[in-house]
């Protein structure tokens, strides 16, 4: 019923490997992620943002908790400059993401231009996928499947963010607040089936607590200081536990 | 809504995309002086991890839109049974999230509030 990454495609060609990526739109963690957009038009609507402008988000941003900051940030009366300080703080974890996964990703070959196109598809679910399943793939699939997945992914989700901004003006609270819980509890899941050391687990646990802890101390800078912070113990921590520890 | 002298759309390119997307390209020109086994690229996945699952609580602490409107337990109840579920069926994502949505909307439907209220 869903589509699985575990089963490699028949041939080893880079179409083959793209199509696998392209397919993935119908696995769970693309279902759920589009279930999710769902709901961000919604809340766009909801927050006085216009068709035009919420599918713009969408495709330009492509990051669901940046978009959720941004509207929320100048619904809020917030200023531009207030925003885009907002936004690049709530993005800044674009940043380690994409430093982690390029050098799994790429082969010798993969040409810089490539690499740049290509990051715009980096966001949280592909991520979590492509840190999962790319360390079983040959190298050489593994640039087409990330392009394949990360492209159908975006253009699937601009859809789901127009149709459902355009049919859901009066949708039920009840179902708004279903697909909004999506996004914790499966990117939760998600990152944590994807961890593959002890460290990442420690972060993980410790960003749960220091995100909303820092929010009482530094509002503006909670979730940049949670991960600095969060991350950097997590890291001590693994290697503290190294020696001895069993490999997760 | 929008600060009145700019047009929506160049507010969504400025404040919205610009401030993501270079993240993304500075993390590609890091990256390459980044090995795959490198000991820096440890600590980085765990910032990286650290800082998504600051993202997650602040979702469940700190909603928007309609689940802001839902009581704070059952918010909390929701993402604990279904993350304990997700370990019960082996680290299965569905069964967390389908858990978690159960819950959720028990939860609602059993909360005055949201019953018409």
């Amino acid at each position: 019923m869903f589509y699985s990454f575990k089963k490699p495609p028949r041939s080893d060609t880079p179409r083959a490997w793209f199509l696998h990526g392209v397919k993935g739109v119908f696995s769970i963690p693309a279902i759920i992620l589009i279930s999710s957009f769902i709901g961000f038009g919604a809340l766009a609507r909801e927050l006085g943002w216009g068709l035009a402008e919420t599918t713009l988000i969408t495709a330009t941003i492509w990051a669901l908790p940046s978009q959720v900051v941004f509207i929320g940030s100048l619904a809020g009366g917030a200023t531009l400059a207030a925003t885009i300080i907002a936004v690049a703080l709530s993005a800044v974890r674009l940043l380690p993401m994409t430093v982690a996964l390029v050098p799994m990703m790429r082969d010798e070959k993969t040409p810089k231009t490539v690499l740049y196109l290509t990051s715009h598809f980096v966001a949280v679910t592909a991520w979590v996928v492509a840190m999962r399943f790319l360390p079983e793939m040959p190298r050489h699939a593994r640039v087409p499947f990330f392009a394949g997945f990360g492209a159908t992914l975006c253009l699937t989700n601009i859809a789901a963010t127009a149709i459902s901004h355009s049919l859901t003006g009066a949708m039920p609270p009840m179902l708004a607040a279903a697909l909004f819980f999506l996004v914790p509890i499966y990117f939760l899941t998600s990152l944590t089936a994807a961890a593959r050391f002890r460290g990442e687990v420690y972060a993980l646990v410790l960003g749960l607590v220091l995100g909303p802890a820092f929010t009482f101390i530094i509002p503006q800078f909670d979730i940049l200081v949670a991960g600095a912070i969060g991350g950097t113990l997590a890291y001590l921590a693994h290697r503290l536990t190294k020696r001895g520890a069993k490999p997760l | 809504m929008t600060p009145a002298e700019w047009p929506p759309i160049l507010v969504v390119l400025i404040a919205g995309a610009l401030p993501t997307a270079v993240w993304r390209w500075l993390g590609v020109a890091l990256a390459d002086h980044v090995s795959e086994d490198s000991e820096i690229l440890v600590w980085v996945r765990c910032v990286a991890t650290a800082l998504v699952a600051a993202v997650i609580a602040k979702l469940i602490v700190f909603p928007d839109g309609a689940l802001a409107d839902v009581p704070m337990i059952v918010r909390f109840l929701a993402i604990a049974v279904g993350y304990g579920a997700f370990f019960l069926a082996k680290q299965n994502v569905l069964a967390g999230v389908l858990t978690a949505q159960g819950i959720l909307i028990a939860g609602i439907l059993l909360t005055p509030l949201f019953n018409g209220g």
